[in-house]
């Protein structure tokens, strides 16, 4: 009874936050507000912690019904959750980042006039967010699902009086709503195979099917469809790098650490569909990693420090989708854990130096930000370390495992990610020096303004600092003599997928070797980044600078942007003002204002009755005498 | 005294009442329609009251009871009351636009 | 003998409606709607509705017959100063009469032949028999078609005053001819409704 109470309690409270806070936006204080919304985050954040120390081998999962939520002839499905080793580790990165994200906000966002309502959106997005993870049914984490694309929509166009970021905002919506559609039709399928829409029940019938059926390759491959849009992979990966426009702790939230992951959660949420269907698997894998390596080739020539960060995001999601599609789930599950702290990390870090800059996000314009910016060169310096996959930082660990399992599964993919892992490091340290390093390049009124953020920004830093650091011990592989803990623990999830189908295995000797190759290569791409932008201080080119081939290509994102204009939405608005002109205007507006225009001509008409000719009136009376008399009489 | 009783009961369809009073009513209509003078228009309605009167009276004694007698009696002092009134409005009509035409009167529009 | 009473009777009673809608002279029609209503009355006496017939001719022929003679005479209209109506619309008089006539003949077509016997009960149309009924069964009735008849005669006296206008200008030179003092100013209302009621 009492779990029930948490359970319940740890989505509410974030929606009981956005309530108040919406309700009463003009009312309330904004020191009130961020109180209310930190507060609300924190208090799931220790329930998801209470409930993560109450799960042990005798408890493997809370489930908690609130309320039978449809009930319709055959069709019902009830608003409950499941809280089992998964989900409870979305649970607590959720609140965990997001409750340092929302103590950073508080002082990133200090001053501006849509402070309270910027809160209310973050914990709204808190609460879809745990819905989507703590759902057991696929209609409740489609309301997530939807509810996240909704806030993100919200916040990314947060200063909605520019025109630019509401086209982000637009767009960022629009591309996800792409993705609903295959995974709409993938909830629809599995309904229409499995008669329920709830995880146990379908989980169950499912594990006693063939694997390789056509529909259950269909069903995946709709869902990852979904996936490919929330999870910003090629090729609806676009909105990502636009949806910069928002504030920067959203981008830490949404775009690092949480929404985005949502499709690496429902994947590894349904594993033992994904197992039974090996073809979906590798259209996975392949896309995983040609966004991973596609996106950090882009990286490599870009200027704004969030959009770096952004296209790095894409390229980190691309190598969990890799981990996921060579059935490495836990692999997944990890890397996205550890992406959770470093990257929201970077992104917070970002923000920390944009305030700093007063509001300027080009690097060219930046460096020697180190003697300025002291906690946050060392966080980022921390997190930047973490991505590039060193030890014994958080992402060597899983960055390894996941290029472990991959050459153990295919060695071409192994070589594509193992590129893509190289060009990580050499653009996050680019990023880093260009920033950090050698002497300030701003302008002197800039460069006058320069201070380290206030405690309530380098707070949070410093813990996610701390996680990136240690982070990683979760998973000591076994190559290291660790018990793989979160192996350990994810274990009862991915049962039904160990049970179908052996994941490959590596021997020891394999991955040292293949260990030491990856870093010491990082190591000489480091170096060499260092060479080039510290020893001979090179710095980028300015925006209209003569650029040549591939390097043009890639400072322009490859163009992507402009093909899908020309491919998709020149043909879609001419489509629309087609049918505007056609459809619109010729035949639906006659026949509604054809409605209007009888009743006019009707009223005409019958106004020409009223002669005023009392002889007429009486005339009139007698027909009507008459009719009537016809109709009850003989009719 | 029985027989000549019976001799003077003389059977009369109902039938014949009906369509007499019809007949009397259809000219009241006709007159109401064909005529132009507010006061023969009037008396026409008259008429009209005279057709229904007849008809409860033939029902009553068909049914035999005195109900319908009972009902003509009111009839007969509505139809009094509305001359009554229907005259003196007819009079300050005829004072105001000093005809008894029926078309003159015209302006119930709109 | 009652059967040749009621069919010349019948036959006196349409004639002379239709003569009432076609004369010229209203003088002609009120008369010839008197021979219609004694004729009516006359079937009233077939059919046993003795005081019914006495009522229908004090009230039809007495009073409202005469009320109307009246008010012909008031307004002159003894000489025929009416235009036709036009052609069309009397065709559209005459063909709408004609139909609703086809029409409620129609409608009892085929009913079951009943039978009134005439005289059969005399004592139908009593006065006893109807008093009894009268202040039995239908005694509330009775009561309000008495404030009917006030009701109609109030109405009736009020319609025949003269137009305010008029009225308050014969008062106001009625006032004008006293010596005017206050004494008099304040008793005004009062002078002015000695003068209606002296009317």
């Amino acid at each position: 009874m009492v779990m029930d109470v948490i359970v319940g309690l740890v989505p509410l409270a974030p929606l009981a936050g956005f309530l108040l806070i919406g309700l009463l936006n003009k009312q309330l204080r904004t020191w009130l507000a961020g109180l209310i919304a930190c507060g609300s985050v924190l208090v799931s954040f220790l329930l998801s912690a209470a409930l993560f120390i109450a799960m042990g081998d005798d408890q493997p999962s809370f489930t908690y019904t609130a309320f039978e939520w449809i009930a319709a002839g055959d069709f019902a499905v009830s608003f409950s959750f499941l809280v089992d080793p998964l989900s409870i580790i979305m649970m607590l990165i959720i609140t965990g980042v997001g409750f340092l994200i929302h103590v950073y906000s508080t002082g990133y966002m200090h001053g501006d006039e849509g402070y309270n309502r910027f809160f209310a959106y973050l914990n709204l997005f808190i609460f879809f967010m745990l819905l989507l993870v703590m759902g057991s049914n696929y209609l409740l984490m489609f309301v997530g699902w939807e509810g996240v694309g909704l806030c993100s929509y919200l916040l990314i166009g947060f200063w909605f009086k520019n025109t630019e970021y509401n086209n982000a905002a637009k767009k960022a919506f629009i591309m996800n709503r792409i993705g609903d559609v295959g995974l709409i039709l993938g909830v629809i399928m599995i309904f229409l195979h499995f008669g329920s829409l709830s995880y146990p029940e379908v989980f169950a019938q499912a594990a006693e099917l063939n694997a390789g059926t056509g529909f259950i390759t269909t069903i995946t491959l709709l869902l990852f469809v979904g996936a490919v849009g929330k999870s910003a992979q090629i090729p609806l990966y676009t909105w990502l790098p636009d949806a910069m426009a928002g504030p920067t702790p959203v981008s830490a939230l949404i775009h690092a650490a949480t929404m985005v992951t949502a499709g690496i959660y429902m994947i590894a949420r349904n594993n033992i569909l994904y197992t039974l269907a090996p073809a979906t698997l590798d259209v996975v894998a392949v896309i995983g990693v040609a966004t991973a390596l596609f996106a950090a080739t882009i990286a490599i020539a870009q200027n704004d420090i969030k959009k770096v960060l952004a296209y790095s995001t894409v390229s980190q999601l691309g190598l969990m989708f890799l981990a996921l599609g060579v059935g490495a789930y836990t692999t997944g599950i990890f890397h996205m854990t550890t992406h959770a702290f470093f990257k929201a990390l970077l992104f917070l870090g970002a923000g920390s130096v944009i305030h700093a800059m007063s509001g300027d996000q080009d690097i060219r314009n930046m460096g020697g930000l180190r003697s300025y910016l002291p906690i946050t060169f060392a966080t980022f310096l921390i997190a930047t370390l973490a991505i590039a996959g060193l030890p014994p930082f958080a992402g060597f660990f899983s960055k390894d495992e996941i290029l472990a399992h991959t050459f153990a599964s295919s060695p071409i993919l192994w070589g594509v990610g193992f590129l893509a892992s190289l060009l990580t490091a050499f653009y996050m340290f680019r990023l880093f020096f260009l920033t950090f390093a050698g002497t300030s390049r701003a302008s002197e009124s800039v460069r006058s303004h320069l201070h380290e953020s206030p405690s309530s920004m380098t707070f949070p830093l410093i813990v996610l600092a701390v996680m990136s650091a240690i982070g990683g011990f979760i998973g000591i592989p076994a190559v290291f003599g660790g018990g793989h803990a979160l192996n350990n623990f994810l274990a009862p999830v991915f049962a039904g997928s160990a049970a179908l189908a052996q994941p490959h295995h590596i021997n020891h000797s394999t991955e040292l070797i293949l260990m030491g190759v990856v870093v010491g290569l990082t190591l000489i791409v480091i170096y060499f980044a260092y060479n080039q932008y510290v020893k001979k201080a090179s710095i980028p080119a300015p925006e209209s600078a003569q650029r040549s081939g591939f390097e043009d290509l890639v400072y322009n994102k490859y163009y992507v942007d402009e093909l899908y204009d020309k491919v998709v939405t020149r043909p879609l608005e001419f489509l629309s003002r087609a049918l505007d002109t056609l459809v619109e205007r010729l035949m639906i507006d006659q026949v509604v204002n054809s409605a209007g225009r009888v009743v006019t001509w009707g009223g005409k008409t019958l106004r020409l009755l009223q002669t005023g000719n009392t002889g007429f009136y009486v005339f009139a009376m007698v027909i009507s005498i008459i009719i009537l008399f016809v109709v009850k009489t003989f009719i | 005294m029985n027989d000549s009783v019976s001799q003077m009961i003389q059977q009369v369809p109902l039938n014949h009442y009906i369509w007499l009073s019809a007949a009397l009513f259809v000219i009241g209509v006709l007159g109401v329609l064909y005529r132009r003078n507010a006061i023969v228009i009037f008396m026409c309605i008259e008429l009209m009251l005279n057709a229904v009167n007849l008809l409860m009276v033939a029902f009553s004694a068909w049914h035999g009871t005195a109900a319908g007698q009972v009902f003509v009696f009111f009839v007969m002092a509505v139809a009094a009351a509305e001359v009554a009134v229907g005259l003196a409005i007819l009079i300050v009509i005829y004072h105001n636009t000093g005809s008894t035409d029926i078309n003159v009167l015209n302006k119930l529009k709109w | 003998m009652s059967l040749y009473i009621f069919y010349f009777l019948a036959f006196l009673a349409v004639f002379s409606a239709l003569m009432v809608v076609f004369s010229r002279n209203p003088i002609y029609s009120v008369l010839y709607l008197v021979i219609t209503f004694f004729s009516v009355g006359g079937h009233y006496l077939l059919l046993s509705a003795e005081f019914l017939f006495a009522v229908h001719i004090i009230v039809y022929a007495g009073a409202i017959m005469v009320l109307f003679l009246y008010v012909i005479m008031l307004m002159n209209l003894n000489k025929e100063s009416e235009a036709p109506k036009k052609t069309l619309y009397q065709f559209a008089a005459v063909i709408s009469a004609g139909l609703l006539m086809m029409v409620v003949v129609g409608a009892v077509r085929g009913a079951e032949q009943a039978q009134i016997g005439l005289g059969a009960n005399p004592a139908l149309g009593t006065v006893k028999n109807l008093g009894s009924m009268l202040f039995n069964e239908f005694l509330l009735p009775f009561e309000v078609v008495s404030v009917l008849l006030l009701a109609a005669m109030v109405g009736a006296v009020m319609l025949g005053r003269n137009p305010l206008r008029t009225r308050r200008q014969s008062l106001k030179g009625a006032a004008q001819t006293r010596p005017s003092h206050a004494a008099d100013v304040k008793d005004a209302p009062i002078e002015n409704v000695k003068q209606l009621t002296n009317e």
